[in-house]
Formats: structure tokens, C-alpha cells, sequence
């Protein structure tokens, strides 16, 4: 294959997946067997991972379409998580009533997959933009999927609203950029834009503008937690965690390709901005009594520890930012599809609804336990390596006050984190009505819940293999 | 490659805590069985240690197993013990073995209490046995989280979810300050050696500066003494004590804050002698504080729980202070005083928590007689309050006697001040023990108070044994202590 073909192979047959159900879909008469449409994407899906890993896994960084993309670890790493996100929803969106047998949920969610796989390999900003609004609109509609819940529709609105602000300061930025240096390419501006320099940090500033929306830093986040908790709950986690990491995925080729010789000033920005993101997400999780939106708020945190690993610009920050995203992935998709489910069945998002729920579905509540624990940084669980990674390469740096600013939030994390589990393993049922009232889930649900929660396990015991792949992704960046 | 022993031991809780959650709910009685039985698997295989270290004892490492886990940054799973950690490996024995036999009679949900307690016990033995810094924070917070979820859900129903959450919070404060400390020892290290490792072994050789030393010194050991309960930052250790369902308490004061004062030794003051020379003094007065002071508070306490949880931190700062002093004597007292205080007062909670389940009361002016009813629970009780004056033929006497030579070697004033609190300890303990176990039944127990069943029989008589024969024999335990003991005097003199 041409290496034009390889770059975008994933994307190419991504494509495929989704035309291929749109076509299957009408062919269908009985009502019942569109269900399966959950089947054939999720295992379409995870073959496109598989014929990925064989036939077009980059050996070194290379240039394709005339730079337009890069085919290289980076964006080969990004494009399998997003993609094994996109699977897991899949398998989640079975359980949901109104998206399983709706084909069209399936090709948004295809379609944003593909935005977002072109979002990590581009290194053109028309390329770069383009990407960013494949992966945006195609979320945008299954924000407002279900038309008859007014929630739905003004979390599809909102999300629509505030994407459109921010795309077009993002949009102002990359013309700038194209007025100052007149080149479109990431890589021939590399040296263009030197430190302390106002119009650098100015157009620095309307960049991560755009893409801290997408990864809802403060003060750039007003959108999260209504969009969370109107947004169908399985969107809502794909929406944080693939399209976050996404969001770090440019973030990371901008700033270690486009602005190398600004890491002076982009350091205290981002140094800044997870300061108070990690402070203004945990303290207003604090206060929250709606599930959705203290997930929301705390993945609002969890993009601040996340950025600490990009803040100390060394290599080992850089990994550490791969493996938190693969670790958080993993988390907050459990995290989100146990909510999923729950809301499905007692139809409240309030913490209260969760009284008794590990009497009434014991392994639901010990899935709880993991994914939360791991929120909170707990060993044996993904979440905790990948703390101590990002607060290690920090360190390294000497961003020491950063650091202690991190230490500081994850202890006011672990309180909300276990306050949510005291409902879920102390409280009980009005009446202890538990045994009564069991909680059904279906079995592409459990298949997906039971992947991402022995994920969580096994990248918090098994270090190795996520931490090649992250320096994989990373090789040759700084 | 040598049978791997030690790993078998660590790992045996956690395999069985994931076989009980997959075992079914209504199945009670069989998880009861696999617990018992791993257990005492456990239990059999840390005296089999012991008994392997008691014979050869030497100043290095034993049963040592090294794998990588992350060679990238060179985290390895190293695990080994020494004279200091394995007499602590066979104390998490006792008490795991110990706390099934008491928690035989949990209704609510024992599949979940057992799995619990053994990720508790599994990340306790990781800990003693860890000699990879970033494995034994590993092992360090899977002993902490548990803990939240024991005692919030089996605790005592008044004060279970602010104690649980009061001490999930201190314990993880401290572990995290520790932890920035110890990546700055790693990153340190790699300056000045060009190597990247978490190995303490390694570390111990790297040569900081003596002012790195005394800046990180303070993190790195009060983060870990948090767990260890030393003055001023206790405040959880008696809540959390009081809350906890009773084998959780054992566990809790008998081992977990083992643990803290053993990672403060090994850490703190193994990996930064200079540190710990230069805050001696610091650590000396707060660990006089938590002597005396605690001693005191014990004394005016009402619940039967809050005397035995201030006596824990009056015991516990005997161990800081033997620590403290940097002598050979102090640290070999207070290392015995660790496994001896581990024993006691584990008995000692189980005993409280036999009377409270059948008085339904710990409040000590509203018991009494209850030698009459429960003969064991009282004859046993009383032997830990023996111990725990330090009686000479207890295992108390053995602990307690060096750490007060260590601390008249360093200053004569202060082992008569801390020794004003055997004195108190004396007069609290036996008030109890009059309170509680002699004087007049109070009327509306006659003919409710059941025996205890034979588990609680074996169990407190396992307790009994080790205390009376580390008390009467004490040559099976002191010399391979001070084996371990010179390894840490070397590197306090070497330094």
C-alpha cells in the first residue's frame, strides 16, 4: 500500500463501517433485529483496530498528502483509543432504548471517530480544522439525540452554541497564524514564533482557546456539565474521554511542533489554566448532588492533572499525558456506562437514586468501586500510576508548587469519590427494599463494562506495555 | 530460583479476596471457609519465614525477589525482609488469622467484609516486605482505601462515615506529601548517580546532600508517622478506632499503624540518615507528647474503645520515641514494641468487642462483673493489660525496657518524664479492667450475656500465646531484631 493509503487507513475504514450499516439498517423489516446494529459496530470496529495494528502500524514519523497529515506513533496511538472508545460506546448504546436500533447513532458516532483520528494525525491547519469540526458536528447531533427531552435538545444546542464560539476564535487564531508566518504547515512555523512575544502569545492564546474548549478546561468548561447531563448518558461519555483526548492529542502536535520556542510562556499558561481547572472542577464537584455533573466536574479536574504531565515539557510529561488519557479513557467510560445504565433503569441521575445499588446489583456497585477508586487515584487502578506519572514528571521540571497544588486536589477528589460510594455501598433503600428491585443490564453491557473495568485493573498493575505504547506515541516529539 | 515465598504470602490475600467476589452472595458460610483457610495458609507460611530468619539471622535481606515491572523508569517489584520486617510479617499473620475467627459472626454482606479485609491484609504484608519505593506506595494506599469501606459500612452506626472519611483523608494527605518526597529522592538520585530507580537499596547508596536531606526529611517521615498516629496529627487514629467493627479495629491499631511507623523507618530515616540526625529532637518531643499526653487522655476516657485507642497512641510514641533516639537500644525496643503492641492490643479490641456485642455498651461506668459471665474474655484482657504496663514476663517488658534505655542514653530527664506514663497506663488499664470485669453485674444483664464461641477461645488464646512467650523467651525474637537493627545503624553511621 502507498504510504498516502496507510496514513489513513483506520479513517478508510471507518468509513466503510459506517456507509456498511447505513446500508444494512432498511434491509432489516423486524423491528427487533436493528439491536444487532450494536453488534456488527462494535465488532467492525474493534476488526479496524486489529487490521490496523497489522497492516498499517507507522515504523517512523513520515509526511503524507502533501502535509496534510502526519503518519507517525503519535496519531497511530490516538486513532486506536479513540477507536476502542468508540467501540465500548457502541456495545454501551445497546443498552440505551432510544439509540440501540437507530443506525444513524452508530454512523455519528463513526463519523466523529473519524474526525477525531484526522484531529491527531493532521499538521496542516486547514487539515487541523477541518478535523475538529468532523468530530464536533457529528456531536452536536447526538448531544440533542433525543428529541422528545428538552434536555437533550438545549444540551445539543448549548454544545452547538459554545462549539461555534470557540471554533471561530480558533479559526481567527490559524488565520493569523497564516497571516504572520504565511504558512499553513505545522512544521515549516516551527521556528517562527519566538518567546515573549505579544502577537505569539496572543495567537498562542486564541489556539488554546479552541482546543480547551474541546478538553473543557476552566474557564472554557461552561459547557460540560449541562451537555453531561442533557446529552444521552453513553454520548456524554464518549464526549469525555475520547474527545478529550483528542483535544490533547492537538494540543500536544501544536505545541511541541508549531510553538517549540514558546515552551517558556505555554508553560505557565497551561501551568495556570490546570491550576485552575483541577481547583475550580474538584471544589465545584464538592457540591454537586446529580451524578452527570459531578463526572462532568471532575473530568473538568482531570483535564488539569492531565495538562501537569504537558506542563513539564520533558519526555517523561509527555508519556505521562498518553497514559493518563489511556487510563482515564478506560475510568471514566466505565464510570459513565454504569451511570448509563443505572439512570436506565431507576431514571434519576440523582445521588440520592443510588441508595442500596451495590445490594441491589453487587457487581455493578464493585464496578462503581474500581472505576471510582480509580478516579480517585487509588492503586491497584489505573488512575494511580498514571497520578504519580504526570506528578513525577512535574517534578522532574521542578514545577514543585504545581505539584502541590495537584496533591491538594486529588485529596478534596477522594472526598466526593468515596462520598458517591457511601451511597452506593452504606445507604439503603427507603424500606431495604434492595432484593425487590434488581438491577437488569443487557449482555453487550456487561461485555463492555467488564473490558473497560479489567482495563482499569490492568493498566494500574501492568505497567509495561501502555507505557512502550505511550513513548511510542511520543518518540521524537521533543 | 528460590520458591517465592514472600510474594505467595502477599499475593494469597488478594487471589482470595477476588475468589470470594466471585463467589456467590447466599454461599456465607463456604467465603467464611476460604477466608479461615487462606488465612491460615498465610499464617503458616510467615512463621515458616520466621522460623527461617530466627535461624540465620543476618544483616541482609532474605527470601529477596526481584522482577521488573516498569524498566523504564525503573520501578521493579523487589520484595525481601529483615529482622525488623519480619517479625511484622508474622504479626499481619496472627491478626488476619485472629480477625476471621472474631468475624466469623458478620450477617451483613461477609463477602464483601472478608474481600475487603484481605485486599486490607494483602497491601499490609506488600508494605512490610516492599524494597521498591514506588512498590511500597503501591502497597502503601491499597491498605488505606479499604480501611474507608470497612469501617464505613461494618463500622459503628454513630460516628462510622466521619471517622471512615476523617481517616481515609489524614492517612492519604500523609501518603501523598511522602510520595513527592520520594520522586524527589528518585529524581535527585538520578542527578548525582545518573541511574533512575525506585530501588531502596539503591537509593540508600545515593549520597544526597545533607541539606536535600534535611528539607525532605519532614514530608517524607511525619507523612508516613501520620499513619503511625504520632502527636499532632492522632486525631484520626482514636475515631477511627472506635468506629470500626472490631476486626477491623485489630487490624487497624494492630497492624496499620504498624505501618506507618515502619515506612517512617525505612524511608524517612533509612533513606535519609542526615535528615533524621538533624530532626531528631522534632520527632523526640512530638513522641514524648503522644506518650504522656496520650496516657492522660486515656485516662478520663468513658468509652472502653477511646481508653484503648489513646492508649494505642501512648504506645505508639513509645516506638517514634525509641525511633527518635538513634540508638540501638531505642530502635530495638521499638521494633519489638511494635510486634508486642500489634498483639496487645489486638486482644484488646477483640475483648472490648465481645463485651460490646453482648452488653450492647463500652461504656465502662454502665458495666461491670462481667468476669462472672465471660471468664475468658476478662483472664485474657487482663494479661493484655499486664502487657501493656509492661509488666517484666510479658512481652510489654521486653519492648518497653530498651526503648527507655535508648532514651536515657540521649537524655536522662526524659525517660523519667515518659516513664511517668507506665504509671497512668497502670492506673487506667486496671481501672478497666475493675470497672468492667469485677464489681456488681448491673441488673439488666443478668441472663443475657452469652459465652463466647470457641473461635473467639482460640483467637484470643493465639493472642495470649505470643505475648507470654516473647515475654518468657524473649532470644526468639531480639537477635534477629538487632540484626536488622544494625543494617539501620550502619546507615545512620555510614552516612
Amino acid at each position: 500500500m502507498s504510504l498516502n493509503l496507510l496514513a489513513i487507513f483506520p479513517e478508510l475504514l471507518l468509513l466503510i463501517l459506517g456507509v456498511l450499516l447505513l446500508v444494512i439498517d432498511p434491509f432489516w423489516k423486524k423491528e427487533d433485529r436493528r439491536v444487532n446494529l450494536g453488534w456488527y459496530s462494535a465488532g467492525g470496529l474493534f476488526a479496524v483496530i486489529i487490521l490496523s495494528l497489522i497492516f498499517a502500524r507507522p515504523t517512523g514519523s513520515e509526511s503524507a498528502f502533501g502535509g496534510m497529515i502526519r503518519y507517525d506513533g503519535l496519531a497511530f496511538v490516538f486513532k486506536m483509543l479513540f477507536i476502542f472508545a468508540a467501540a465500548l460506546t457502541s456495545l454501551f448504546f445497546m443498552d440505551a432504548e432510544r439509540l440501540q436500533n437507530r443506525a444513524e447513532a452508530y454512523l455519528l458516532l463513526i463519523a466523529s471517530t473519524i474526525g477525531m483520528s484526522l484531529m491527531a494525525s493532521a499538521t496542516d491547519l486547514v487539515m487541523l480544522y477541518l478535523a475538529i469540526e468532523t468530530t464536533s458536528i457529528p456531536m452536536y447531533v447526538l448531544s440533542g439525540f433525543l428529541l422528545d427531552d428538552d434536555r437533550s435538545t438545549e444540551a445539543g444546542f448549548k454544545y452547538l452554541l459554545f462549539g461555534a464560539l470557540t471554533s471561530a476564535t480558533f479559526l481567527y487564531g490559524l488565520s493569523l497564524i497564516y497571516g504572520f508566518s504565511g504558512t499553513t504547515q505545522l512544521e515549516a512555523m516551527g521556528g517562527f514564533f519566538g518567546t515573549f512575544n505579544p502577537v505569539s502569545l496572543g495567537v498562542l492564546f486564541l489556539l488554546v482557546v479552541g482546543v480547551g474548549f474541546k478538553i473543557s478546561l476552566v474557564p472554557f468548561h461552561f459547557w460540560a456539565p449541562d451537555v453531561y447531563q442533557g446529552a444521552p448518558t453513553s454520548v456524554a461519555g464518549f464526549l469525555s474521554t475520547a474527545s478529550k483526548a483528542a483535544g490533547f492529542a492537538v494540543l500536544i502536535r501544536l505545541l511541541m511542533i508549531a510553538f517549540p520556542q514558546m515552551a517558556v510562556d505555554w508553560q505557565m499558561l497551561l501551568a495556570i489554566l490546570a491550576t485552575i481547572s483541577m481547583t475550580l472542577g474538584n471544589l465545584v464537584a464538592l457540591a454537586q448532588t446529580n451524578i452527570k455533573r459531578l463526572l462532568a466536574y471532575s473530568s473538568i479536574a482531570h483535564a488539569g492533572y492531565a495538562l501537569v504531565g504537558l506542563v513539564a515539557n520533558n519526555e517523561l510529561g509527555l508519556n505521562s499525558v498518553v497514559y493518563y488519557l489511556i487510563a482515564y479513557m478506560l475510568t471514566n467510560l466505565a464510570a459513565f456506562a454504569i451511570v448509563a445504565a443505572f439512570g436506565r433503569v431507576t431514571g434519576s441521575d440523582e445521588l440520592r437514586a443510588y441508595d442500596g445499588m451495590s445490594r441491589r446489583s453487587p457487581y455493578l456497585g464493585l464496578a462503581m468501586l474500581i472505576a471510582f477508586l480509580s478516579l480517585s487515584g487509588m492503586p491497584p487502578f489505573g488512575g494511580f500510576i498514571a497520578k504519580v506519572l504526570v506528578f513525577a514528571a512535574a517534578i522532574q521540571d521542578g514545577w514543585y508548587w504545581l505539584v502541590f497544588v495537584g496533591i491538594i486536589n486529588s485529596i478534596i477528589g477522594v472526598y466526593y469519590y468515596l462520598t458517591v460510594l457511601k451511597y452506593v455501598y452504606l445507604y439503603r433503600m427507603e424500606g431495604e427494599v434492595e432484593k425487590q428491585n434488581p438491577i437488569q443490564v443487557s449482555r453487550p453491557f456487561v461485555l463492555g463494562l467488564s473490558i473497560a473495568t479489567l482495563g482499569i485493573i490492568v493498566v494500574g498493575v501492568i505497567f509495561s506495555p501502555w507505557f512502550g505504547l505511550a513513548e511510542f506515541a511520543t518518540k521524537g516529539l521533543l | 530460583m528460590q520458591f517465592p515465598v514472600i510474594s505467595i504470602i502477599v499475593f494469597a490475600p488478594l487471589v482470595a479476596a477476588i475468589i470470594m467476589l466471585l463467589m456467590k452472595e447466599e454461599a456465607k458460610n463456604e467465603i467464611r471457609v476460604v477466608a479461615l483457610t487462606t488465612a491460615v495458609f498465610d499464617l503458616i507460611l510467615s512463621a515458616w519465614v520466621y522460623f527461617q530468619v530466627y535461624m540465620n539471622p543476618t544483616m541482609e535481606y532474605q527470601f529477596v525477589e526481584k522482577v521488573d515491572w516498569l524498566p523504564a523508569l525503573g520501578i521493579s517489584y523487589h520484595v525481601g525482609v529483615d529482622g525488623i520486617s519480619t517479625p511484622l510479617v508474622l504479626l499481619t499473620g496472627i491478626v488476619m488469622f485472629t480477625g476471621v475467627l472474631i468475624s466469623w459472626g458478620i450477617d451483613d454482606r461477609p463477602r464483601e467484609f472478608f474481600a475487603f479485609m484481605f485486599l486490607l491484609a494483602g497491601g499490609v504484608f506488600g508494605v512490610f516486605v516492599s524494597l521498591d519505593l514506588f512498590l511500597l506506595f503501591f502497597f502503601y494506599e491499597i491498605a488505606v482505601f479499604p480501611m474507608y469501606l470497612l469501617i464505613s459500612i461494618w463500622g459503628w452506626k454513630v460516628t462510622r462515615e466521619y471517622a471512615a472519611m476523617k481517616l481515609t483523608l489524614y492517612l492519604f494527605l500523609g501518603s501523598v506529601f511522602a510520595l513527592v518526597g520520594a520522586l524527589a529522592m528518585y529524581f535527585t538520585n538520578y542527578q548525582l548517580n545518573g541511574v533512575l530507580t525506585f530501588d531502596m537499596l539503591e537509593i540508600e547508596k545515593a549520597g544526597f546532600s545533607a541539606q536535600f536531606q534535611y528539607i525532605w526529611f519532614l514530608p517524607v517521615f511525619f507523612g508516613f508517622a501520620i499513619l503511625g498516629g504520632i502527636f499532632p496529627f492522632h486525631n484520626w487514629s482514636p475515631d477511627g478506632h472506635v468506629a470500626a467493627p472490631t476486626a477491623v479495629s485489630m487490624f487497624h491499631a494492630g497492624v496499620l499503624m504498624k505501618l506507618g511507623a515502619f515506612a517512617a523507618l525505612r524511608v524517612g530515616i533509612m533513606l535519609l540518615p542526615e535528615g533524621a540526625k538533624q530532626w531528631a529532637w522534632l520527632v523526640f518531643g512530638f513522641a514524648m507528647v503522644n506518650v504522656v499526653y496520650g496516657a492522660f487522655i486515656a485516662f478520663i476516657q468513658k468509652d472502653m474503645k477511646y481508653v484503648i485507642g489513646f492508649s494505642s497512641v501512648s504506645h505508639m510514641g513509645l516506638v517514634a520515641l525509641g525511633f527518635s533516639t538513634l540508638t540501638a537500644d531505642g530502635i530495638t525496643g521499638a521494633s519489638l514494641q511494635m510486634f508486642s503492641h500489634g498483639i496487645m492490643t489486638a486482644l484488646f479490641f477483640a475483648a472490648t468487642g465481645m463485651v460490646y456485642d453482648r452488653a450492647h455498651t463500652r461504656q465502662i461506668p454502665e458495666l461491670g462483673g462481667m468476669v462472672k459471665y465471660l471468664p475468658w474474655v476478662a483472664i485474657t484482657f487482663i494479661i493484655g493489660a499486664l502487657v501493656s504496663m509492661g509488666m517484666p514476663g510479658f512481652s510489654g517488658f521486653v519492648a518497653e525496657f530498651p526503648i527507655f534505655m535508648g532514651v536515657w542514653q540521649v537524655s536522662p530527664i526524659a525517660a523519667i518524664i515518659a516513664s511517668i506514663s507506665i504509671v497512668i497506663t497502670a492506673a487506667y488499664i486496671l481501672l478497666v479492667v475493675r470497672k468492667v470485669f469485677y464489681g456488681e453485674v448491673p441488673e439488666h444483664f443478668e441472663g443475657h450475656i452469652t459465652p463466647i464461641s470457641i473461635l473467639d477461645k482460640i483467637a484470643l488464646a493465639t493472642l495470649v500465646i505470643f505475648m507470654v512467650a516473647l515475654g518468657t523467651m524473649p532470644f526468639l525474637m531480639v537477635p534477629m531484631v538487632q540484626e536488622g537493627v544494625n543494617n539501620v545503624l550502619r546507615i545512620l553511621g555510614g552516612a
